[in-house]
Order: structure tokens, then C-alpha cells, then sequence
């Protein structure tokens, strides 16, 4: 006679595991860093490797110390490091990703307790510890492969010019390793999602609103016409759709919640636009960082009531 | 003598102002940029400290309980005035580099938290060995917390440019963020040394003074739906 197997829950398990998701994140990447790589040459390729070394070493070298269980095989430090380097410039010396790799794991990831305790961004929190740090050395914008020296699309498109769409999907412009071709960002958006590792409604929210805000605060300006081509650059000319793909989505800093992400990403998106608009041309890094100190309570907002609980009743008891 | 020393190492190591009590957190971030920032808001905080610790503890016995507050302040405010004016008179560069903060060691906490807790109860010598003690702790965190920030923001020590050529300074240290960087990170050492050397405690360590007691497993002090 066959016995039924009685166990404790939980009964279902998925095989999806930390390591994974981070090589899907990895590979929906690969593509931006290689456009990268095309473009600003061997020391864009340098800077990763600088990158991810520092994070993964440092994540190891702590742990060690401290004598905790080693982590550095979920992969989640070298998706840090690959963050990281993203969002630098490839003009960077070479202890600039070093520097950040350190500061990234170290103090915004480790201190707060490791994977999925940090409550901000690493990556992005170490780049704007070297904004605020070497701002000199941090806005020495790149020339591409090419030769053409020029200002980022975002700087030329906040004085009124015109950027060509196929440089905007390709992206042979200046800007950061990771973020100037479009084309390439949104190959590693469809994987992400076609695996299911992120859900549109973040970076959806996150591009739509920073568009509709900027459009609003361009006009309340009034110095530059809002155009199809101005708004285009807003969303594939700097950092915003790397951002809201690679970035805003990180699991441990954003809200779970349906509703909570609606807000958080236009919560981004407002932050970016404010910060483009009234201040720096690029805003999305510390945008993301500041909506991430708003995700407890997003959350806290947002949390579903369980099943047969009545608002106040249920306090009482 | 030996409770005198009690005070100092009280002061400057086991209730540290800064370090363990937590107090005066306004000037400890906002001027520590330099060393010599902080080594002078240390000083001036360190002087306003002892002489209102000696003249509150002579004055204990005549100041009515219940008015003892605005009559601290009156003592430590006319204090503050003395050490805001003489150092606008002598030292110019200070004053105008520690600007409204001189004024503000009117409010600052230590002053008010020795007052209140030492010196209001205690004879006038401790009273003043316990400011000096106290204000030495002050001065030493300060200054400590301004070399490192000034050192990794600036390359200098003391104005001294003492870092190779080729060291690029670190300027979100002399930034506010800096200042928590650099407090945390002595705040922790402090603890990993002094908990390496902590002795157990004990068996019957309870001294009923709940406010101060730093056990958080015990639930004498504690109200009722605190325990749940």
C-alpha cells in the first residue's frame, strides 16, 4: 500500500536561484557592454575587468575577515561590477572602478548585511560617491572610436540641437560604457523579460513618466521647443533606459508590490526629469538612488490586506 | 585623587561625549571639514564646559529645582558670550570659519547633559574635572574626525600638504556625507576595542538605574506592551 508523504511546506519550489537570475542579468547586459566596447575601445573592456575584480574581491576579502559564508559564487558581484562600470565614463583612470568597487560592495552592500540587505544601489551609489568625490575627472566626457569630439546627446539636445535617430539607436556618441546604444539596451530588456526576471511595469513607468515630466518642465521653461527628436533623446541619449532596465529593477531596492513599483518608477521618473531640466543634463543615477530610500515606504503604502481582514477591524483584534 | 582620574577616564574613554554618549552630533558634523576646526570648536565647547560645570555645581544648593533649566541656560549662555567675543577679538580666522556654531554651543547637549546629570548633584572640584574630562573627550573626537575627513578630502593635516603629488583627494569627505562616513567608522572601532575587552558581568549587576543600563535582555524598566 502506498503511502501518502506527508512534509512541511513549502511544497513548490522554483528552480529559478539567486545565480541564475544574475547570469540572465549578465547576459541581457552583454550586448550594451559590447556596443560599449566597439566604441570606446580597450580601455572601456579594462574599466569592466577593474570593476568586477574589485567587487568580487572585496565581497570575498570581507567575508574572509569576518569570517561569514562566501557569496561571491550567486554572481551578484560581478552584476554589481558590471552596473559599475556601465555607468563610467571609459576615460576614467584606472583606479576610478577600483575606488568604486570597493566603496560599492564595502560600505553600501556588506556593512548593511550582504545580498539582498543593502538599501540602496551599490553600483549606482558608488558612482555618485565618484561624482561627488572627483567631479573633475568624472565628467571628462569620451570621443568615440570615430574621432568626433562632441558633447553628450543629453548636453547638445538641452541647447536646442539635433541628434540623428540611428545615432540614438546604435550609439556612436559619447556617453557612459553601457548606456549609448539603445538598441542594444533594449535587446537585453526583451530577454529580461521574456525570462521573466523583471516585469515591465518598472521601467515602463520609470521611461513614460520621466518623458511626460520633462515634457511638462521643458514647456514651463519654455527656452527649448519640445520636439519629437528633443524627447527621443531624452529617453536614448544618456543614461535613462540603461537605468530603468538594469538599475531601477534591482530586486532588493525596489518596491514588490504592483502598485508600489507604479509609484517608485514615477517617483524615478519625476526625480530624473526634475534633475534634467532644472539642474545637471543627466539626472537617472541619483534619481534611482533617491527612490530607493523611498521604497520602505512605498511598500509599507502598498502592501496588500490579507484575505478577510477589514481595514481597522483587523487592528483590533 | 583617584576620583578625579575617574572623571578624566570617564570623559575621555568610557562615556565618551561624542563616541558613546552620542551628544553634540550638530557640531561634530557640521564643522569637523579640518582638524583645526574641530580642535577649536573643542576647545571653545571644552572651556564653556568647565567653567559652567564649576559655577552650576557652586550654585546647586541656591538654584530652586524647579526654575534649574533657564537658570542653566542663563550660566551657559553668558559663558558662551565671553568665548564668542574673546575669540573675535584673537583668533579672527577661527570665528569665521566655526561662524554660527560659536553661539550654538549654547544649546549643545553635553553642556546641558553634564549640568543636569553631574554637576547639579556633585561638589565643585569633580564637577569640574568631570567637565574637563568630558570637554577633553570633545576636543580629541572632533579633531580626530577632522584629520581624516581633511586628510582623505584634502591631502593636508593641519593646512600641512602632506600627501604625495600624485593622490587625488576624496572631496565627498569634507562634504556632509563624509562626516557620517568617518563617525560611523570610529564609532565602530571604539566598540570592537572595547568589546574585545569587556569583562562578563556579574551576577548581580543591577544598579536600578534603568535610563543608563544597557542590557537590552532585561525587562525590569520596561512598560508592559514594550515587552510583547
Amino acid at each position: 500500500m502506498k503511502m501518502l508523504n506527508v512534509s512541511i511546506s513549502p511544497h513548490v519550489r522554483s528552480s529559478k536561484t539567486t545565480t541564475k537570475i544574475m547570469l540572465d542579468v549578465i547576459i541581457a547586459m552583454s550586448p550594451a557592454m559590447i556596443f560599449g566596447y566597439i566604441y570606446f575601445g580597450w580601455r572601456a573592456l579594462l574599466i569592466s575587468v577593474l570593476s568586477v575584480a574589485s567587487c568580487v574581491l572585496t565581497e570575498f576579502v570581507y567575508e574572509k575577515i569576518m569570517k561569514l559564508p562566501v557569496t561571491i559564487g550567486d554572481l551578484s558581484a560581478v552584476v554589481t561590477g558590471l552596473v559599475l562600470a556601465m555607468c563610467l565614463y571609459s576615460t576614467a583612470p584606472w583606479w576610478i572602478p577600483i575606488v568604486g568597487g570597493v566603496f560599492a560592495i564595502l560600505v553600501v552592500k556588506m556593512l548593511f548585511g550582504g545580498i539582498g540587505q543593502n538599501f540602496m544601489n551599490p553600483a549606482l551609489t558608488a558612482r555618485c560617491f565618484l561624482i561627488l568625490s572627483f567631479s573633475r575627472i568624472m565628467t571628462d566626457y569620451p570621443t568615440v572610436t570615430d574621432g568626433i569630439t562632441s558633447a553628450t546627446p543629453l548636453a547638445a539636445a538641452a541647447k536646442g540641437g539635433f541628434v540623428s535617430y540611428t545615432t540614438l539607436l546604435f550609439g556612436n556618441h559619447s556617453g557612459s560604457i553601457g548606456e549609448t546604444s539603445a538598441l542594444a539596451i533594449l535587446i537585453g530588456a526583451a530577454y529580461l523579460i521574456i525570462r521573466r526576471v523583471i516585469s515591465p511595469r518598472i521601467p515602463l513607468y520609470v521611461i513614460g513618466s520621466t518623458i511626460v515630466f520633462v515634457a511638462v518642465f521643458t514647456l514651463m521653461k519654455g527656452e527649448t521647443p519640445v520636439t519629437l527628436n528633443y524627447l527621443s533623446v531624452q529617453i536614448m541619449g544618456g543614461g535613462l533606459l540603461a537605468g530603468a532596465v538594469f538599475m531601477a529593477t534591482d530586486y532588493t531596492t525596489s518596491p514588490v508590490t504592483k502598485w508600489g513599483r507604479t509609484i517608485y518608477g514615477i517617483a524615478v521618473g519625476l526625480i530624473t526629469a526634475v534633475i534634467r531640466c532644472f539642474g545637471s543634463p543627466e539626472g537617472i543615477s541619483f534619481a534611482i538612488i533617491m527612490a530607493n530610500l523611498l521604497t520602505p515606504m512605498i511598500e509599507k503604502l502598498t502592501y496588500p490586506k490579507p484575505l478577510g481582514t477589514y481595514g481597522k477591524k483587523a487592528e483590533k483584534k | 585623587m583617584k576620583k578625579i582620574l575617574e572623571r578624566l577616564y570617564n570623559g575621555i574613554i568610557k562615556e565618551n561625549p561624542t563616541f558613546v554618549l552620542m551628544l553634540g552630533m550638530c557640531p561634530t558634523l557640521a564643522v569637523t571639514t579640518s582638524a583645526i576646526n574641530g580642535l577649536g570648536m573643542g576647545l571653545s565647547t571644552c572651556a564653556v564646559l568647565i567653567m559652567s560645570n564649576l559655577i552650576i555645581s557652586l550654585l546647586r544648593k541656591i538654584i530652586p529645582d524647579r526654575v534649574r533649566m533657564p537658570a542653566y541656560i542663563v550660566v551657559v549662555a553668558s559663558l558662551v558670550t565671553v568665548v564668542d567675543l574673546l575669540m573675535q577679538a584673537y583668533v579672527r580666522g577661527l570665528y569665521a570659519s566655526l561662524g554660527l556654531y560659536i553661539p550654538l554651543i549654547v544649546v549643545n547637549c553635553i553642556i546641558l547633559g553634564r549640568a543636569e546629570a553631574y554637576a547639579s548633584k556633585n561638589p565643585p572640584l569633580l564637577s569640574l574635572f568631570d567637565g574637563l574630562g568630558m570637554g577633553i573627550g570633545f576636543t580629541l573626537a572632533l579633531t580626530v574626525i577632522g584629520l581624516i575627513r581633511e586628510l582623505i578630502g584634502k591631502g593636508t593635516a593641519f593646512g600641512f600638504n602632506i600627501m604625495p603629488s600624485f593622490y587625488e583627494p576624496v572631496s565627498i569627505m569634507i562634504m556632509a556625507p563624509g562626516a557620517f562616513f568617518v563617525l560611523a567608522f570610529l564609532c565602530a572601532v571604539r566598540n570592537a576595542v572595547m568589546m574585545k575587552r569587556k569583562q562578563p558581568l556579574p551576577e548581580k549587576y543591577c544598579t536600578g538605574h534603568c535610563a543608563s543600563c544597557m542590557d537590552t535582555s532585561c525587562n525590569i524598566g520596561k512598560k508592559e506592551d514594550d515587552q510583547q
